[in-house]
């Protein structure tokens, strides 16, 4: 659960217990964080969307191409370049059955970097220097879809905003100054898969 | 989604009365509330504004002189009001007899006692959590009849009942999981409310739509790219013309003599000319279309195959200037490419009268002295897979502020940005419904040696000379309004202060330090003889982007906070 979510849990609350006013007040105050630079402050672990809302990705999950001429396959770890650009793709049911491809903030973006130039949080997520991202950028929601082969970062077309995918998806440039959420990958079997939600807050606003 | 549901609630019990905070001034807004008609939207009172830039010619101009340059200095918050979002605050507070609409980032409607403060409804759209939106952002509300107009990020229009903020019907306009997003204030005019769409940079192809005030019912709808065979079709080869672009994303002026509605246009998707061969148009233009039945009958476009991301969006003010001994019906256009704009309107046609540059611009050779068809330095010109610097940078000369003209100084007064130069290397895209449709690397850098950034000019469109100029270290997103007090009312910079100043001179007569950098729109009003200056401090969206950018060129780091908050002004004493 988000520290968001339980803030809209406990306005619900207070709404129910207290009455208007505090609905009010909660309603008209979004919790939001502010745009501060470079943040240092890491969220929790446990800081993963809600499954109600959100049920992929999920600890088990493959994950297909999002598009092109592989769209709906599952992804090998020998699909992800190294050195970028990344790849999107969707979660699906390990089962190859449901793809969850009807709402952008599923979507996720795989790419592979020198293991050594990973941090040791990002290397804890990472499978063969593959790291995911959530592909919903935390300015203004658009998807990370650039690289910066130069810099190998993410990169976000719409304000230039830049992520480090060595480095947790730290913004490194541009107007973001939040990271991106993390996908912790495992391999089973050969198989390379979620290895749990989305870890940090998807997207840049929710209300 | 739950908050929503709560808010709802929560909005009708005030509206009902069951929920005030026993101030009988809370009350007194909930008196019968004053409907706008096609006369009073002509001729707004004084104290009222009653839409996005106060008047149909687009001016941004408040008769009200209680205001002015000799006791502007007394000029004092008089409340304040947070909105409780973080993003860009664009739009203004739009009075009609005492009643404040404001928008918000997030599609939030806020009522409010334009004198007290007091809340009177607060309207929250439940917005789509995987919305396709690039510019969070809102540019106001449209009144009609007893309906308050909102065009939202999911490309729906909302409309209200001024009284209570319930919506009385929303009608989506199109897909927003094709990219179509909407940003601008709508433009109501004989029973119409009418929008354009955003998109530019996902593959759309763009229009204004037209729907019925009270029904919802869609009246007309006018592609900005057109279809095969249409007039126009001919600059465009291919398909390129279903994914071309041409996005509508700020309100129209209205000349209710001709009947002709006026709106600028963006630029062709994706980015790079190359990829779509012709003049696209009506990419980068300005289009006039018949209010009732939108038929176009005329355009003017200012530079033809567009590859600098420079969008044409910000409409034309209507102004009579004269020229030679003759005087004629303008419009007057300060250009995202750099030149400013002067064009004659007539019931059949736009025609080219005269431009030059108004900030450092290095791409155009010449310009046809009759069709005012620009010659490109080719150097200049970005395409695929080849990078070009040019000056201005993608966000031009001036980007979506408004400019201001004021009848009385019989100035033009344009919110630029100068000495800011970019570059642009074209990629191969591809398009997929809903995803970024560009195809470009994009940088800035600032000139070098430059003392300055932002500026605030003021030009004689008679005699085509720049009277004063004001010149700011920071960038500049303020839009601008004038007064008859002879001020001029503008933000924009980073360092989070609303300036006035002299309308003849340019001199900073007054400032206020805010909460966050002011990229409203300001406007004025008057309640019980009482004039007041309002706007929305807020920063965020492209002024936040290209901050971060002039900082990284420079060596610099600047702090702007965010977060909404609507200040309201008046003399103190």
């Amino acid at each position: 659960m988000t520290r968001d979510e339980m803030d809209r849990r406990a306005a619900l609350k207070a709404f129910v217990g207290l009455g208007l006013a505090s609905g009010l007040a909660d309603c008209t105050s979004a919790p939001e964080p502010g745009g501060a630079p470079a943040p240092t402050e890491q969220p929790p672990a446990a800081d993963t969307t809600p499954p109600e809302e959100h049920e992929h990705p999920a600890d088990g999950d493959v994950l297909v191409f999002a598009f092109g001429d592989k769209e709906g396959q599952v992804i090998a770890p020998s699909d992800v370049p190294l050195g970028g650009p990344q790849i999107f793709a969707y979660p699906a049911d390990a089962g190859g059955g449901h793809v969850a491809s009807d709402s952008r903030l599923d979507q996720v973006i795989l790419v592979r970097m020198d293991p050594s130039s990973l941090t040791e949080e990002t290397t804890a997520r990472a499978v063969d220097g593959i790291v995911a991202y959530s592909a919903v950028c935390t300015h203004e929601g658009c998807d990370v879809s650039d690289w910066n082969e130069d810099g190998l970062r993410l990169v976000c077309p719409c304000h230039d905003s830049e992520f480090d995918p060595s480095d947790n998806g730290q913004a490194t440039e541009g107007p973001a100054t939040r990271r991106l959420a993390a996908l912790p990958l495992k391999i089973v079997d050969g198989r390379m898969m979620a290895g749990g939600g989305f870890q940090g807050r998807i997207g840049f606003r929710r209300r | 989604m739950k908050l929503d549901r709560c808010c709802r609630t929560t909005i009708v019990m005030i509206a009902a009365g069951l929920f005030l905070p026993g101030d009988a001034k809370a009350r007194q807004a909930a008196e019968p509330y004053r409907p706008v008609t096609d006369e009073r939207l002509e001729n707004p009172e004084p104290e009222n504004w009653l839409f996005y830039r106060g008047t149909y010619d687009g001016w941004g101009y408040s008769p009200l002189d209680q205001i002015d340059a000799d006791n502007v200095a007394d000029l004092v918050p008089v409340w304040s009001f947070s909105t409780g979002v973080n993003s860009g605050h664009e739009a203004p507070a739009i009075v009609n007899d005492g009643v404040m609409f404001v928008t918000t980032p997030g599609n939030q409607v806020i009522a409010i006692d334009a004198r007290t403060g007091d809340l009177i409804w607060l309207y929250e759209h439940e917005m789509p959590e995987d919305v396709i939106g690039f510019h969070y952002t809102n540019r106001g509300v449209a009144l009609f009849g007893d309906k308050v107009f909102m065009a939202t990020l999911d490309a729906r229009i909302v409309a209200l009942d001024a009284a209570t903020g319930e919506v009385v019907w929303s009608e989506s306009v199109a897909d927003n999981s094709s990219g179509y997003y909407m940003t601008l204030a709508p433009l109501t005019a004989r029973g119409k409310v009418m929008v354009g769409v955003s998109g530019g940079e996902l593959g759309i192809r763009g229009f204004v739509v037209a729907l019925d005030t009270e029904t919802g019912e869609e009246v007309w709808r006018t592609h900005t790219v057109p279809s095969p065979g249409e007039p126009g079709s001919e600059s465009w080869q291919g398909d390129a013309w279903q994914t071309g672009g041409a996005a509508v994303w700020l309100t129209g002026h209205y000349d209710p003599e001709l009947g002709l509605t006026y709106w600028g246009t963006g630029n062709p998707g994706p980015w790079m000319g190359d990829v779509r061969p012709g003049d696209n148009l009506y990419s980068n233009s300005v289009v006039a279309l018949n209010v009732d039945t939108g038929e176009l009958v005329g355009h003017h476009q200012y530079h033809w195959n567009g590859s600098w991301d420079w969008d044409e969006v910000s409409t034309p003010l209507l102004i009579d200037v004269e020229r030679d001994g003759r005087t004629f019906p303008a419009l007057v256009h300060p250009g995202r490419n750099g030149y400013l704009w002067l064009l004659e309107r007539s019931a059949d046609a736009i025609s080219f009268v005269d431009a030059w540059p108004y900030v450092r611009q290095d791409v155009f050779i010449n310009i046809d002295p009759k069709t005012g068809r620009p010659t490109y330095d080719p150097l200049k010109k970005p395409s695929t897979g080849t990078q070009a610097d040019f000056c201005p940078s993608l966000w031009g000369g001036k980007d979506w502020p408004p400019a201001a003209y004021n009848p009385g100084t019989g100035l033009l007064y344009i919110p630029a940005n100068d000495n800011l130069c970019g570059t642009i290397e074209g990629q191969e895209v591809v398009y997929r419904p809903g995803r970024s449709f560009v195809g470009a690397r994009t940088g800035l850098n600032v000139w070098p040696g430059a003392d300055h950034i932002g500026e605030l000019q003021a030009w004689n469109m008679n005699t085509g000379e720049k009277v004063w100029t004001r010149e700011f270290d920071s960038p500049n997103w303020g839009p601008v309004m004038t007064t008859a007090g002879n001020l001029v009312f503008m933000g924009g910079t980073s360092d989070r202060y609303f300036r006035a100043f002299d309308a003849r001179t340019g001199d900073q007569l007054w400032q206020q330090r805010t909460n966050s950098g002011v990229i409203g729109v300001p406007s004025s009003y008057m309640v019980d003889g009482v004039q007041y200056i309002a706007v929305q401090s807020g920063f965020g969206v492209d002024a936040a982007s290209m901050r971060r950018r002039v900082d990284s060129d420079r060596g610099t780091e600047t702090y702007v906070p965010q977060g909404g908050v609507i200040w309201v002004f008046a003399l103190g004493g």
